[in-house]
């Protein structure tokens, strides 16, 4: 066990320096550089005023010298600083959009599986019933509808028509006088939509894999032997049939992680969300290349994690994968 | 002195006593967002600023909230006519060489140091300096000299007469004492920017709001409304419910919600709707390297093809004026009745179109020497105005035999695979109208080369001698002269053809008074706005 976690974290490195190769060449393929999207079009700028920005950024110098020079800053911790002409350390642009980003999507992903796995479960339970096509209809609607027509519904209807709720943003005007309960009732308020309405469109897809595992392992022998042997319909459910039936929703935990710090821009846009989805966008449609990169390495640093994480609890919780090998 | 310090606490004592009647009020608003907020001013921006040291950013969000922040030594006035700022007054010197700057006396900065010569001094030089990656060196760079000559007088000399040079010290002043020495680029005033001007930074939540307050020490008085909140809103939509539920006091229409969603009498009664030429225009601009468009008589035949004002009543609903020339309608240099312009007319686009060579081919389509009269237009995506603006154009085009084609591409490769390349046939674009009526960018025979703007390849000796006329003379009478003929020429020659000049379009609500529209817009007297208690 051991040796088998510390050969996958020894893979996580060569993975991670190609997908930075990778990124990093696909990024600066897309046509258009910061300098150029800055400037184009605007007569006020010189062919010397656009090299003299050029050489500030170092987008003079060869691709081959910009990929060294931008991983040897890696090596040490240093994301360096973003094109945007704010040149702020991509690191502080990061970090002062996490926290919203995580707090939104931990809430959410809660909910999603708080209500998707229950969900999942009475469906299949009461397969084919008139219950099981409701709840069919209701996660396939929030799959269906597009989020950003729901929200503006939304808006209009909670925030104009009926005054209860704030439309955008995640802060009143003035909320930092008020006291501490006050100022998370105020939050509260600002994220009741946007988090019902993300989780209301992604209800869909874990609900309906819930749906089948538990199907599949509704059909198996071992659940038959247990009705068989006279064991309560409760107990064959929850504690034969649900506990095999989670294993796989490990695996879709772990891919969740690298989630966590996405956000989704026109969610973000929508309501005005200060999150990691809008700076991503802006950092690709400005060609902000240090920003792109820095999100796109904490990201897929995420994803790998998350991908080992899940293939260890997979092994903590199924005997057959722990002791298979043995 | 008495009467300065007071003043505020007065204010103060007003805006609270104003609150305290409107409390239970208050409350049920702040729910939705708030709406009564005594004589705080929220406005909304799709953008958020990028750096508030204005010569290092380049975004309209970063210069709207560095104008509140910062003076110039001369700006615009509401009739568009530059008038002393930090500099009480001017001389520019018979030969139109140099220009002496008199500063205004007992200006601060909002630390409370004095603002003399050595700030204005500092701020062209950090302007030229190779190391400060700006887009704005360009105007100072024709300066050959500049001195602080003393505490408040500052002085220019040209290596030539350069016209635009007196509106170019419009550029805000930065504070020498907070910046000299140190790297512009790290500094902290990027992010906390002080200034001379009629409000004072307080905060900047990222990604969600920037909050200003009234400058007390303002030398042409303190602005009443404030705290100023500049709220970022990225969606055009939910900015618009944000305004109908009170959160925010202002923003710009589109002529959609200008004309069909903002007329019922309970909006009306809340807000006040303004409207008057944006500076902006829209056009038709075609690729003159090739050989189809090299012939006048097809450009001119273009232009009577087109019908303008059925552009302007499908596309801006009317919330716009036809243009004829780069200028915008009711600026000095804008000639009113242009001779050479061809209009709208059908039958003349045809005769002109034979006249060069062209006949009817059996599908319907022109044909010159076996090729048939098409080109594409292209435009970038996202600009839906834009897009429905090819789709008439095609439909007109169409009827007198041209066979057009429609692309729409994303911005960055729009630019750097077929601007930059001359790749392209016909483009529908805009241009922001500047102040200053010097066309040397975008019209001169010397700035077609690669990324340059005039990227038509438009060539004309006497344009180009007109253009270098106008920009050399500092007489506003004889510069008109200049830009009258230049705009004779170019519609005769219709190198674009000019579609439209849209309408800016803001609303307010209608608490805040003292608003009144002039040829620079509403906001330029924004600190004499009030609200009534």
């Amino acid at each position: 066990m051991a040796n088998y976690l510390i050969k996958r974290l020894l893979m996580l490195f060569p993975l991670l320096l190609g997908i930075t190769l990778i990124t990093f060449t696909v990024i600066h393929l897309a046509p258009g550089e910061p300098v150029e999207m800055q400037t184009a079009m605007s007569p006020k700028v010189s062919a010397q005023a656009r090299a003299r920005l050029r050489e500030f950024y170092g987008l003079d110098k060869p691709l081959h010298v910009q990929y060294g020079m931008w991983l040897s800053n890696l090596a040490h911790l240093d994301f360096g600083r973003s094109f945007a002409p704010d040149n702020r350390p991509v690191l502080d642009k990061i970090k002062e959009r996490i926290p919203i980003t995580i707090s939104l999507n931990v809430i959410a992903l809660i909910l999603e599986f708080g209500l998707a796995l229950p969900i999942g479960i009475l469906a299949a339970v009461h397969r084919d019933t008139l219950l099981d096509r409701a709840i069919s209809v209701f996660v396939f609607a929030g799959f269906a509808v597009p989020t950003f027509w729901l929200a503006l519904l939304c808006m209009y209807f909670f925030g104009v028509k009926l005054n209860w709720l704030p439309i955008s943003g995640i802060h009143s005007l003035g909320s930092d006088a008020l006291p501490t309960l006050a100022r998370f009732w105020d939050l509260a308020k600002h994220l009741l939509l946007p988090i019902s309405i993300a989780t209301f469109g992604s209800l869909a897809g874990l609900s309906r894999y819930m749906r089948s595992t538990m199907l599949e392992v509704l059909s198996q022998d071992y659940i038959t032997t247990a009705r068989a042997k006279g064991v309560r319909e409760r107990v064959v459910i929850y504690r034969h049939a649900l506990k095999n039936a989670l294993l796989p929703v490990i695996t879709l935990l772990g891919f969740s992680l690298p989630a966590l710090i996405g956000g989704s821009v026109i969610f973000e846009t929508i309501f005005s969300i200060p999150g990691m989805g809008q700076l991503f966008y802006q950092g690709v449609m400005a060609r902000d290349y240090p920003l792109v990169m820095g999100i796109l390495v904490i990201g897929a640093g995420l994803t790998l994690v998350g991908n080992l994480l899940a293939d260890l609890c997979y092994a903590v919780a199924d005997p057959r994968i722990r002791h298979g090998r043995g | 002195m008495t009467f300065s310090r007071c003043f505020p606490l007065l204010l103060a004592l007003i805006v609270f006593a104003g609150c305290a009647k409107g409390a239970p009020e208050d409350k049920a608003r702040a729910q939705g967002g708030g709406a009564s907020r005594g004589s705080s001013f929220v406005t909304g921006s799709i953008g958020e600023p990028s750096n508030l040291i204005p010569i290092l950013s380049a975004d309209s969000a970063s210069s709207d909230v560095a104008g509140l922040v910062y003076n110039g030594l001369v700006r615009y006035d509401k009739n568009l006519k530059l008038e002393g700022d930090l500099a009480q007054s001017w001389e520019v010197s018979p030969d139109g060489l140099g220009i002496t700057f008199h500063l205004r006396r007992g200006v601060k900065w909002h630390d409370g140091h004095d603002f003399t010569s050595r700030d204005v001094l500092y701020t062209y030089k950090v302007t030229i300096d190779p190391k400060t990656p700006t887009a704005y060196a360009e105007d100072f760079k024709q300066v050959q000299t500049a001195e602080a000559v003393d505490t408040y007088t500052f002085k220019v000399r040209y290596a030539k007469p350069f016209a635009p040079a007196l509106a170019s010290w419009g550029m805000p002043v930065l504070p020498a004492h907070l910046l000299e020495g140190k790297d512009i680029t790290k500094s902290p005033l990027s992010r906390k920017p002080v200034g001379t001007g009629p409000y004072i930074f307080k905060e900047w939540v990222p990604g969600q709001r920037l909050i200003l307050e009234a400058n007390p020490h303002y030398y042409e008085g303190a602005p009443h409304l404030s705290p100023y909140v500049y709220r970022i809103i990225p969606d055009n939509s939910t900015m618009y419910m944000e305004l109908k539920a009170g959160g925010i006091d202002m923003m710009g229409l589109s002529p959609v919600q200008y004309q069909r969603q903002t007329g019922s009498r309970e909006f009306l009664s809340r807000f006040n709707k303004y409207r008057y030429p944006a500076s902006a225009y829209t056009y038709l601009g075609y690729n003159l390297r090739l050989p189809m468009f090299q012939d006048v008589r097809v450009r001119r035949a273009l232009t009577c093809a087109i019908n303008k004002e059925e552009i302007i009543q499908g596309v801006l609903l009317g919330m716009g004026q036809i243009a004829h020339g780069p200028y915008k309608p009711g600026t000095w240099a804008w000639k009113p009745r242009i001779e050479a312009d061809p209009g709208y007319d059908p039958a003349r686009a045809a005769a002109l179109l034979k006249e060069a060579g062209y006949v009817m081919g059996s599908d319907g389509i022109l044909v010159k020497d076996g090729k048939p009269l098409s080109f594409t237009i292209m435009t970038n995506q996202g600009n839906d105005q834009r897009l429905k603006c090819a789709q008439i154009i095609q439909r007109r085009l169409k009827r007198v035999g041209i066979d057009v084609k429609i692309r729409v591409m994303e911005w960055a490769s729009f630019l750097t695979n077929f601007i930059d390349k001359g790749r392209f046939e016909a483009v529908l674009l805009g241009w922001t109208i500047s102040q200053d009526p010097d066309l040397y960018d975008v019209w001169h025979s010397s700035k077609t080369g690669p990324k340059e703007l005039n990227f038509i390849g438009y060539k004309n000796p006497e344009l180009d001698r007109l253009i270098v006329e106008g920009r050399g003379t500092f007489d506003m009478a004889k510069r008109r002269e200049s830009y009258y003929r230049i705009q004779e020429i170019l519609a005769q020659d219709q190198p674009y053809t000019f579609l439209y000049v849209p309408d800016a379009l803001p609303v307010v609500t209608s608490r805040i008074k003292g608003i009144e529209p002039a040829p620079a817009g509403i906001s330029y007297n924004l600190i004499k706005w009030y609200v009534e208690q």
